[in-house]
């Protein structure tokens, strides 16, 4: 139903991830209306009870980064969200689907928001960018069985 | 004659008599309204007696529930430390000003340039009525509150593929609503299809009812007209002199109001839940004034700037080690007779905590809900000059679900900021992983939708996604009935020297009132606890 990870327009999501990549920290002034908006993620803001992007990469940069931030790199505070980027406990695919789907600690369940191939497809995602690269995708019917 | 007069009649013979003759609930009324049932479990102040004899205890969080806390037990001669990681008081109960920086995870740093007196809330923002904890609170600190406007009848309630896209009045849409639905309940009654539900006489009554309910006319119809129109508005207002006629309005058709989905903002609880009703409260100035009136008695006590790492315990103590934020370097470390933990349960299940299995199961089950506020500063307060809202909120099936009206320094000349989207859910996610500045872009691109205004008087605004906020890591704990069922018990426990206090140990989650009573139930059985403790300490010495 929705495209997996390697057929997601890798050209309309770099503008965003020029955007998002640009720096850790970015002042705000935010009255300058007037400069170009950046190409949005497309299916971002699509539905209020689902998240309705397509494919891993859009999946990522419109929902994860407002935790583990651009690039997987993580954020620290009073706890802290891990960084996916070179995290060796993505090696079992089991255990990224199973957070997505039912949460852990300060990890949302968001089972409800996703459909089997979106959780596929942003696990498949995970796995093999931000320095991790590992050969095992995920199907849809591995994360229908996670439910 | 003396012997047949009955005994004087006592209130609690009264109330007999009312319960006998009315049921439960004219019982329950009756006693609110002589004053013996309190309407919220908050019981008035709090009375901790009996000689605490200074024994020492730890708080960690300075949130509401940890400074009422530490109000109650320093008053109680408890020997009370705080520790806060932010650099203010206040936790959740915060207002952002001009002039204020606000770093979130990420590093992305806000600069809130408002002009004096203006402010968002980024967290709570309204006090209901029957929170009486809170606003007891307020009074006994001396925190001035005004109304908050939580109904405005004419504010909008708009979606994007109905209406041709143009927001309509809360007024009009409330009002058809209940109109039709009161013309088809008469039809049937009319008809005599209630016949076992309803009683004969009671039709007669339930008909005028409706009439009444519905603004229906004379025929039971709900159609455009005097009744109609002194619910819904008129097209025409009625006047005064040679133009005083008044035009009436014409409802829009039931279909309307369904297959557009704009039902949804009139028709469910969104106006209407207990939290909503009328009246509430806000703070005068913004919601930390209250956190700042805190400040000011145990203010003394709290060590900001300081990051908890480890929680343990033995049987006779706690160790709290802990980082200063603004001079990293090797840890810190109190010790206190108890702890009370207010940490946010998405943080505190990353901190190491010796606690027992179940409390430890209770900590780690709690996730916490998304949500995003954004405030707009306008060069103008058009809501009020071009569209006649005065506080309150509009409702949108756009991304921005919310549009928050201020309820301070309303008919203003100068700027005002509203709060520009107040979002939960999918959404809410999704603004979270926007920069800050194309949260408030985007804010004022669906925002024009329903106010053209904005992109002439827009002038800057701040967004905060309360999963990005250091602190916290999310907004409120969400309770599922299972969750409950399994861990909320064993959340709330004393466990050895620990307990812990916050909305998340409540069942009034991410409300203000909710915090407090947790933290006055936690504080009232620790005490119960440390007299005991304190005899049979006091026997052991004795040889």
């Amino acid at each position: 139903m929705t495209a997996p990870s390697n057929r997601t327009k890798p050209l309309a999501l770099a503008a965003v991830l020029a955007v998002l990549l640009g720096g850790p920290a970015s002042a705000g002034h935010m009255d300058t209306l007037g400069s170009p908006p950046p190409e949005p993620v497309p299916g971002t803001f699509g539905d209020p009870t689902h998240f309705t992007e397509a494919g891993g990469e859009a999946i990522y940069v419109s929902v994860c980064t407002g935790c583990h931030m651009p690039g997987g790199r993580g954020a620290i505070g009073a706890g802290a969200y891990p960084a996916l980027a070179k995290n060796p406990k993505l090696e079992a695919a089991g255990y990224p689907i199973a957070i997505v789907l039912h949460g852990q600690k300060a990890m949302p369940p968001l089972g409800d928001y996703f459909s089997d191939q979106q959780v596929a497809d942003v696990v498949n995602y995970l796995r093999s960018h931000f320095g991790n690269d590992y050969k095992d995708p995920v199907s849809a019917e591995d994360v229908k069985a996670s439910r | 004659m003396s012997e047949a007069n009955p005994p004087p009649l006592t209130r609690r013979h009264l109330l007999s008599l009312i319960g006998t003759a009315a049921g439960s609930s004219a019982m329950y009324m009756a006693t609110s309204s002589l004053g013996l049932a309190a309407t919220s479990d908050y019981a008035g102040p709090i009375k901790l007696e009996g000689d605490a004899k200074g024994t020492s205890i730890l708080i960690l969080g300075a949130g509401l529930a940890g400074l009422v806390a530490a109000l109650e037990l320093r008053k109680a001669g408890y020997k009370v430390t705080v520790l806060e990681y932010n650099d203010k008081i206040g936790g959740r109960n915060w207002s952002l000003r001009g002039g204020d920086r606000y770093t979130e995870l990420g590093g992305f740093t806000q600069e809130c340039r408002f002009d004096k007196d203006l402010y968002l809330n980024p967290g709570p923002w309204r006090l209901p009525y029957h929170h009486n904890a809170i606003l007891d609170y307020c009074s006994r600190l001396g925190v001035a509150l005004e109304p908050f406007v939580q109904v405005n009848h004419n504010a909008y309630v708009h979606v994007s593929k109905g209406f041709g896209g143009k927001p309509q009045r809360y007024r009009e849409m409330v009002s058809d609503f209940a109109g039709h639905t009161s013309e088809l309940l008469a039809k049937v009654t009319g008809q005599n299809q209630l016949d076992e539900a309803v009683s004969k006489e009671d039709q007669e009554k339930l008909l005028a009812a409706l009439k009444g309910w519905g603004a229906l006319d004379k025929d039971y119809k709900y159609q455009a007209g005097t009744e109609a129109s002194e619910r819904r508005g008129w097209d025409k207002d009625p006047g005064g002199g040679l133009s005083a006629v008044p035009v009436p309005s014409t409802p829009v058709g039931l279909s309307d109001l369904l297959n557009t989905n704009i039902w949804q903002f009139v028709a469910t609880g969104i106006q209407n839940n207990y939290e909503m009703q009328t009246p509430l409260f806000q703070p005068v100035g913004g919601m930390d004034m209250i956190s700042r009136a805190f400040g000011r008695e145990v203010g003394d006590l709290v060590r900001l700037n300081s990051k908890v790492t480890a929680i343990h315990q033995t049987e006779s103590g706690v160790t709290i080690t802990y980082q200063d934020t603004k001079t990293p370097g090797q840890p810190l470390q109190a010790k206190a007779d108890w702890c009370l933990c207010t940490i946010p349960l998405s943080v505190l299940s990353q901190i190491d905590i010796s606690v027992g299995t179940a409390m430890k199961a209770a900590i780690d089950a709690v996730p916490y809900a998304s949500a995003t506020k954004i405030g707009l500063q306008f060069k103008r307060r058009f809501w009020e000059q071009d569209d006649r809202i005065y506080g309150g909120m509009s409702y949108t099936d756009l991304p921005i679900q919310q549009i928050g009206y201020p309820q301070h320094g309303i008919f203003g000349k100068g700027k005002g900021v509203l709060l520009g989207a107040y979002v939960w859910g999918p959404y809410s996610f999704e603004f979270a992983a926007l920069p800050p500045e194309e949260r408030v872009r985007k804010a004022v691109e669906y925002g024009a939708q329903i106010h053209p205004q904005y992109p002439a008087e827009f002038e800057n605004g701040v967004a905060v996604a309360w999963h990005r906020r250091p602190s916290n890591l999310g907004c409120f704990g969400v309770w599922t009935d299972e969750a409950r069922t399994q861990h909320y018990q064993d959340l709330c426990q004393i466990d050895g020297r620990i307990l812990l206090a916050g909305e998340h140990a409540s069942y009034i989650p991410a409300w203000q009132e909710g915090a407090i009573l947790s933290s006055l139930d936690a504080i009232t059985r620790l005490h119960q606890r440390v007299l005991a403790g304190a005899t049979s300490h006091s026997q052991r010495a004795t040889p």
